[in-house]
């Protein structure tokens, strides 16, 4: 059943419970995300997606990349409150990150020059699991999980030991939005190898040839080749 | 064969215990909870037996081994009834005396009776001492009254007829409307109505429901759950079989945090004793009702008293919260239909379909119905555990209940709410506590802290403090929470280390805004608020600390100095000889004088000083 949902004053119809970004897409209007991706669950974190949505008389801001919408919902997506708190997201993350190009983009794109906080540091990760939940959801690797809580919070892989589950598909390298973590290659058997500020992820070591491996044998097969496509690719160079 | 499946089964087992108990008399009520275990409450309860069988008096005494009776601090504690003399602070060595008292039904052992601070009037009775007799024991009546690991003395007392009630005469529509109707509103911070989250969580479709009770209790120096989940199990487990009969659930849990191993174990040899008498396991009561209960024990990190990070923790992964809808009572545990409750509000059920909604919505405010338990703590002179009417005032909390502040130091601010509360001043000490009120002040009810401050506490640092604990405890997970309360206490550090500047109170109040509206769950949505509200009451406070550079409380360290008052001070040398750094200097008799170079500002002589002539500047 289709439902009419009001956005930016556009009038678009949607599926009941499809997300506010996803119906906003629809109607041809982007917002701004650090943390979704079309292919992952929504996660909610990055906060910069936050719209203004009037439903049944009551008037809120909502994250638009995991908040569903409803028959005869009104959404703003670009309103002096939304762009405060899009401003402040960034002003946040750039205390953390100052040298992240997307961060830096954006802060000129809302015309923000001076971030006004006093707590900086020098990190580059902005923590949007994106890398995370790619590994996981999609891949099925789970090689890498987040650990940690509050500040102390970090993209490591289990006890911060070398990954014997990451299968060198690259995905995480591709997915993140800060360019923190770079595929290095090297090694004959791996191939490749995941450098993700202090700690690094390789593929199984033994080229997932021992008996007692769980991982796909047919999966791996395709894995290899394309790994060796890469390899080849890039010592052509 | 002890499992009851009709009401005389029930009635027959109740007669039973009550004749078999009836023969003796004196029986001696001793608390067995964590307060007063610490205080070695396990040892006099053993050397209580022994005097009793030494004296040959098994059949005339009884000791009843209770949980809190709330009064914590005078542990340990016990009270010989039928007279209802009151004992604190009692020792081994003092049992035979006791017994023999007890035994003779006469005399008190003045020593170990409570001593009124102000008035210095002894008090003989339980029932007068002035932190019980102002209170409204409701949920808490029965800890502290009953043996904890006998489910017959909890059916003594009363209990589990509103469970027979609700499973031989109402429906659960029924149920849920009573519950609607008593107007009781969830007890863990929220203040949701938890008859319409009965309700929802009912009408959503699936054959699988669960009921969660939810005993985390995170926050530092509460501890009215534990309290009652080790002085009463068994009435938060009948409030939660009635709500899983309301809403159809056929599993539940009760998470428990580590920490809490007396809770843990009397609630599942409740468990246990429940499933042997037929009120939980298959076919409850004979009625074609089941449920299981399991007990999940939480690894007492904060954000796991957050429902959706909790529900994720009993699935086995970390706890982090998730947006909300769904609501977990329309896709919980499981992507299943959830209802949970704090274990308070499951303590509430009982009472509610026992005495009815009329009974029970005639006590508390408009909003806010029934009692509230509080942990009562911090500068006033009776600190423990207290229930009173929703509604009741600040004011007869901190004075009637509480007894004044210590030392007669002058009321400063109450912090409700745990550690995202707020601080509510003096001027408002006669605004009633209910969930409306405490909002409108900025704090909130939370699952029901009170932290009571004078002047010697600042504003400033109070907020720095919650502010710290709050950013360890973060899940980290969501930028204004993770990142603002970064931001936060780098600026509160700073105006508490003298280096404020002009501005760092507007960014302090463009922060918390933000973080209140943005922020993914309850932790970062609260976590502001001691900040704005300490802004909003003392902000006179933050400006002298940023601009004068002044603490006047006293606890900055780089923003005062002590001093002597040579009028004031009568040369009696006790902080000269209690000073650590030997700052202080003088002869017997005459003005002492302090060497702010040598003085590192511990504050011993200050609290030392029996004359007040250490001042500040
Ligand atoms: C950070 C955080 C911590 C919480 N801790 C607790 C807790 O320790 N105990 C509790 O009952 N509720 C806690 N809550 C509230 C729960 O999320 C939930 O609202 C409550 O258990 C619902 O029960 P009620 O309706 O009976 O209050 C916490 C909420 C937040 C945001
Ligand atoms: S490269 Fe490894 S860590 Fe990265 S997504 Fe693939 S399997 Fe996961
Ligand atoms: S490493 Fe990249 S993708 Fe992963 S959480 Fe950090 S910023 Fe996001
Ligand atoms: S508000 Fe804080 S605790 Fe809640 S999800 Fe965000 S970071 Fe985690
Ligand atoms: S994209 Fe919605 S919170 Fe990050």
């Amino acid at each position: 059943m289709k439902i009419p949902v009001i956005i930016d004053g556009q009038l678009v119809k949607v599926e009941k419970g499809t997300s506010v970004i996803k119906a906003a897409g629809i109607a041809g209007i982007t917002i701004p995300t650090l943390c979704y991706h079309d292919a992952l669950k929504p996660y909610g974190a990055c906060r910069i997606c936050m719209v203004e949505v009037i439903y049944q008389k009551q008037r809120r801001v909502v994250t638009a990349c995991n908040f569903p919408t409803e028959a005869g919902m009104e959404v703003h997506t670009d309103t002096a409150k939304v762009r405060e708190i899009r401003r402040m997201v960034i002003r946040l993350l750039l205390a953390r990150c100052p040298d992240v190009p997307i961060l830096k983009k954006l802060a000129q794109s809302m015309g923000i020059e001076d971030i006004k906080l006093k707590q900086k540091d020098e990190k580059e990760c902005i923590l949007c699991g994106l890398c995370v939940r790619f590994c996981d959801e999609v891949v099925g690797a789970n090689a890498i999980g987040l650990s940690n809580r509050g500040i102390e919070r970090e993209v490591t892989t289990p006890f911060k030991v070398l990954s014997g589950t990451c299968i060198g598909c690259g995905s995480c390298t591709y997915i993140c939005p800060t360019g923190c973590i770079e595929m290095v290659v090297d090694g004959e058997k791996t191939g490749m190898r995941m450098e993700m500020g202090n700690i690094s992820i390789d593929p199984c070591q033994d080229n997932y040839e021992c008996e007692t491996c769980d991982v796909d044998k047919e999966f791996m097969t395709t894995v290899k080749r394309v790994f060796a496509e890469f390899r080849n690719k890039y010592s052509s160079h | 064969m002890k499992k009851i499946r009709t009401h005389s089964d029930f009635e027959r087992i109740k007669q039973e215990y009550l004749k078999k108990s009836s023969g003796r008399t004196i029986v001696l009520r001793t608390c067995l909870s964590t307060g007063c275990r610490s205080q070695k409450s396990v040892a006099v309860s053993e050397a209580l037996w022994s005097s009793i069988e030494k004296k040959g008096l098994q059949d005339k005494i009884e000791i009843k081994q209770t949980g809190c009776h709330g009064f914590c601090e005078m542990g340990p504690i016990m009270v010989v009834e039928p007279q209802n003399i009151f004992y604190k602070k009692v020792t081994p060595d003092d049992t035979d005396e006791i017994i023999e008292m007890a035994a003779n039904g006469g005399g008190v052992i003045d020593r170990l009776l409570w001593k009124d601070p102000v008035t210095k009037e002894t008090v003989k009775c339980e029932r007068e001492l002035p932190l019980y007799k102002n209170q409204k024991k409701n949920v808490t009546y029965k800890s502290g009254r009953i043996d904890p690991k006998d489910i017959r003395d909890y059916i003594a007392a009363g209990g589990y007829e509103a469970l027979i009630k609700v499973i031989s005469t109402m429906t659960p529509d029924e149920v849920i409307d009573e519950i609607i109707a008593s107007g009781l509103r969830g007890r863990g911070g929220g203040g949701f109505p938890t008859g319409v989250k009965w309700k929802i969580c009912s009408e959503s479709p699936g054959d699988i429901k669960y009921i969660i009770a939810n005993g985390d209790e995170g926050d530092p120096g509460a501890f009215m759950d534990r309290s009652l989940m080790e002085g009463d199990p068994h009435s938060i487990i009948e409030g939660m079989i009635i709500g899983a009969y309301a809403i159809g659930a056929v599993q539940g849990f009760i998470y428990v945090r580590d920490e809490y191993p007396i809770a843990i174990d009397h609630l599942s040899g409740a468990i246990t004793d429940a499933e042997e008498y037929g009120f939980l396991g298959n076919n409850i009561l004979d009625s074609g009702f089941s449920l299981s209960l399991k007990i999940k024990r939480g690894a007492g990190a904060f954000v796991c008293g957050e429902e959706t990070a909790l529900i994720i923790s009993i699935e086995g992964r970390s706890g982090m919260p998730r947006s909300r809808p769904p609501y977990p009572a329309v896709e919980g545990l499981w992507g299943k239909p959830t209802v949970i409750n704090n274990v308070e509000t499951f303590g509430n059920v009982p009472l509610i379909i026992s005495r009815g909604r009329e009974w029970y919505a005639d006590t508390g405010t408009k909003n806010s119905k029934g009692t509230k338990v509080f942990s009562l703590v911090g500068k006033v002179r009776n600190t423990g555990l207290v229930e009173v009417e929703m509604g009741t005032t600040l004011r007869e909390i901190v004075f009637d209940i509480g007894g004044g502040i210590r030392r007669d130091r002058s009321f400063k601010a109450v912090q409700t709410g745990g550690p995202s509360g707020g601080c509510i001043p003096m001027s408002r000490i006669d605004m009633p506590v209910d969930y409306d009120s405490l909002r409108e002040a900025g704090a909130i009810m939370g699952s029901g802290g009170i932290i009571v401050m004078d002047e010697t506490s600042c504003m400033v640092d109070v907020a720095r403090y919650f502010v710290g604990f709050l950013m360890g405890e973060s899940c980290g997970k969501c930028v204004p929470c993770r990142e603002g309360l970064q931001q936060m206490y780098r600026i509160l550090e700073n105006i508490s280390e003298g280096n404020g500047e002009e501005g760092d109170i507007d960014a302090l109040l463009e922060v918390g805004q933000f973080m209140k509206t943005t922020s993914l769950c309850g932790l970062g949505g609260t976590a502001s608020n001691p900040v704005l509200s300490t802004l909003r009451h003392f902000k006179s406070e933050y400006e002298s600390h940023i601009f004068e550079k002044k603490c006047t409380a006293g606890v900055c360290k780089n923003l005062f100095d002590y001093y002597i008052d040579d009028k004031l001070c009568t040369g009696c040398s006790l902080c000269r000889i209690k000073c650590p750094e030997k700052a202080i200097e003088g002869k017997k008799k005459e003005p002492h004088v302090l060497d702010k170079a040598k003085c590192i500002k511990c504050s011993i002589c200050f609290n030392s000083c029996k004359y007040g002539a250490i001042l500040i500047t």
